[in-house]
């Protein structure tokens, strides 16, 4: 089932506007992830989609349906809570079964109903112990199995792994892909780690105070940013951010018209190289301050005129601190006007990119 | 050592504590076993010199007593049973619901704690009577049905049990009704449990009330009906001993099997009631 935002802003009863004019389409089928900071609206968003809040002004459509004025008893989709929010006096199955009875199914069809779904999420051997006595993973499951039950067309889920450990949150996330194309529910996870979006969805809508910074495919955030947030906040290790200054001379050759208006450069740190590419390249003049090896990865710190770069992939340093000739590949290097709009690659002149 | 005299002084101190606590229940039941001269007597006789057993036949026959032990079972269950119903409607309106004035109401209510039960006796006597209920059922029970109280009691339980368990709901398709049956009564049991015991103690204790609206035999509550034992002639003490002890018992026996949740309704709320 699709999702639209026509136009969405929420204004909390303190007054404060938290989203502002917020207009996108999730299209049916795919698994969307909602990624950004804490405090970027994340959970208002999802609550807008679910009913539990109404929107200030602005249209929700389901399909073609306008839901706006339906709560979160109407609207029936599914959702699974930051904490889980299982029934603590219920057992594992009473806990699956519980949408089930709200929604009068004969009671034999839905205990079978619960038991498969137990079986999907693979908590059948923990079905009679109550939510307490369970690992955070098999909790988690357990709300996933509850909202499936109803069978929603659409899947909410709140930052469902934020409490579990690393090697669970890796296991729990391809669980999810796998139940979600298994029953192929349109499904929205929010998440404020771009690992854990960039690896489970379809599409990643970046959120930032409130406002859709982009929304694309995980490749398209990185190799095509459409401003300083989404390509600072896309990338590990981060974004090299350095005043437009620093190369200054350099900068008219390639930039052309643009050069005046970019205020900042942006210099992926896989940007560098020590010999001329096959990308069209910028010679710049650095120092190599610091190299370190994380098993196969090399990281080194470069000083260019006075701005220190973190770079990886460069290739073997013979010394510290002495000048040495690098060349950036242009497609990894952005250019940003003064409030944060990327202006260099242009648009409509997107630059080739090895992948 | 020094950690040894310190359990001492405690031991010591809850001893005592324990003792004056039990001394009136003790000198109850010793009083009910002795004659009425030797009940008056001074200096005090601890134990009765010869136990007298007819003391108990002839105050459970000094009055229908059966018959008020049946007025106050049915007077403590209904209040009890109305009082929880409503207590828990009303805490859930204030723990998770939200209306237009919904803190300047339940500052209101909070204030109507203030006021002195004995302050409320006349006008609930005035309203009682005109409604022509004076010496029925509807006298000993109307009045009890909403206590501020357990309301407020309960919604500190209440609050204490996530919101995020109402959002989950809602979305699990469940009405407030249903959410509040199925999900956060089962989750409060202890609190209800506490504060149904603490309302059959309370009515089981009282007398004012019961003795102000009540003019004939057959509607009085076992507090009121031993007033039988002081007439005229002065007070049998040892029969009214007796009795007393016929009207505690069952209190007592239920406090016995349910004092962890009574203790846990009066310490969790932060009132001492
Ligand atoms: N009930 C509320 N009343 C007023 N302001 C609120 C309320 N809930 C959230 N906010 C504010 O709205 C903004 C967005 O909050 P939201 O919970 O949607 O962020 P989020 O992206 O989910 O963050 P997190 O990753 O920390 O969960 C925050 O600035 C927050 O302080
Ligand atoms: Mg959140």
């Amino acid at each position: 089932m699709e999702v639209t935002f026509k136009h969405v802003t929420l204004t909390y009863p303190n007054g404060s506007e938290v989203l502002h004019d917020m207009d996108f389409e999730i299209p049916s089928g795919q698994l969307i992830a909602l990624l950004g900071p804490s405090g970027g609206g994340k959970s208002t968003t999802l609550n807008l989609i679910s009913g539990l809040l109404q929107p200030t002004s602005g249209d929700v459509l389901f399909g073609r349906e306008n839901v706006t004025k339906q709560d979160a008893l109407q609207r029936g989709v599914g959702m699974v809570f930051q904490n889980y929010a299982l029934y603590p006096h219920m057992t594992v199955l009473e806990n699956i079964m519980f949408p089930m009875k709200m929604a009068k199914m004969p009671k034999a069809k839905r205990r079978q109903k619960a038991i498969d779904l137990a079986k999907l999420v693979r908590v059948e051997s923990q079905i009679s112990k109550k939510p307490a006595a369970l690992s955070g993973g098999q909790q988690q499951r357990v709300a996933i199995a509850r909202a499936l039950a109803k069978e929603p067309n659409l899947l909410l889920l709140d930052e469902p792994l934020s409490n579990l450990d690393a090697r669970l949150r890796v296991e729990m996330r391809q669980e999810i892909r796998r139940i979600q194309q298994e029953t192929g529910v349109t499904t929205i996870f929010v998440t404020h780690d771009q690992s854990e979006a960039m690896h489970i969805a379809d599409q990643i809508m970046v959120l930032n105070d409130g406002v859709i910074q982009q929304f694309a495919p995980a490749q398209t955030l990185y190799t095509d940013p459409t401003n300083q947030f989404v390509a600072s906040f896309i990338g590990e290790p981060a974004l090299n951010l350095i005043p437009a200054q620093t190369l200054a001379d350099a900068l008219p050759a390639v930039f052309g018209q643009a050069a005046k208006s970019v205020q900042t450069l942006g210099i992926r740190p896989e940007a560098f190289a020590l010999q001329p590419t096959d990308d069209p390249f910028l010679q710049a003049r650095v120092e190599v301050v610091q190299e370190q090896h994380f098993g196969r990865e090399q990281q080194v710190q470069l000083r260019l005129n006075d701005q220190l770069l973190e770079v990886t992939d460069l290739g073997p340093v013979l010394a510290l601190n002495r000048p040495l000739m690098t060349y950036i590949k242009l497609p990894y290097l952005y250019g940003f006007d003064e409030r944060g709009k990327r202006i260099y690659p242009h648009f409509n002149e997107v630059p080739a990119y090895d992948e | 050592m020094k950690k040894t005299i310190k359990q001492v002084v405690v031991y010591g101190l809850l001893s005592l504590g324990a003792i004056t606590m039990l001394l009136p229940f003790f000198w109850m039941i010793s009083t009910a076993f002795k004659t009425g001269f030797e009940s008056l007597q001074t200096p005090v006789t601890w134990w009765p010199k010869h136990l007298v057993w007819e003391n108990w036949v002839n105050a459970w026959y000094a009055a229908p007593f059966l018959r008020y032990l049946i007025n106050s079972v049915i007077v403590a269950a209904v209040t009890t049973v109305g009082q929880i119903f409503t207590a828990i409607l009303a805490a859930f309106a204030f723990s998770k619901l939200n209306f237009a004035g919904k803190n300047l109401l339940f500052t209101i209510l909070l204030a109507t704690m203030m006021v002195p039960v004995e302050m409320l006796i006349i006008p609930n006597f005035v309203t009682l009577s005109q409604f022509h209920l004076i010496n029925t059922y509807g006298a000993l029970i109307l009045p009890w049905l909403g206590s501020f109280f357990a309301v407020f009691t309960l919604r500190q339980s209440f609050n204490t049990i996530p919101d995020q368990l109402y959002y989950a709901a809602r979305i699990d398709g469940a009405s407030d009704w249903q959410f509040l049956w199925s999900v956060l009564v089962p989750n409060a049991k202890s609190s209800i449990t506490a504060i149904g015991l603490l309302q059959v103690i309370g009515s089981w204790n009282s007398f004012m009330w019961p003795l102000i609206v009540t003019n004939s035999e057959t509607m009085r509550t076992l507090p009121v009906g031993l007033q039988a034992f002081s007439t005229d002639s002065g007070i049998n003490y040892p029969e009214l001993m007796a009795a007393s002890t016929f009207v505690i018992l069952p209190m007592a026996l239920l406090y016995i099997c349910f004092n962890k949740y009574v203790v846990a309704g009066i310490s969790n709320n932060g009132l001492k009631g």
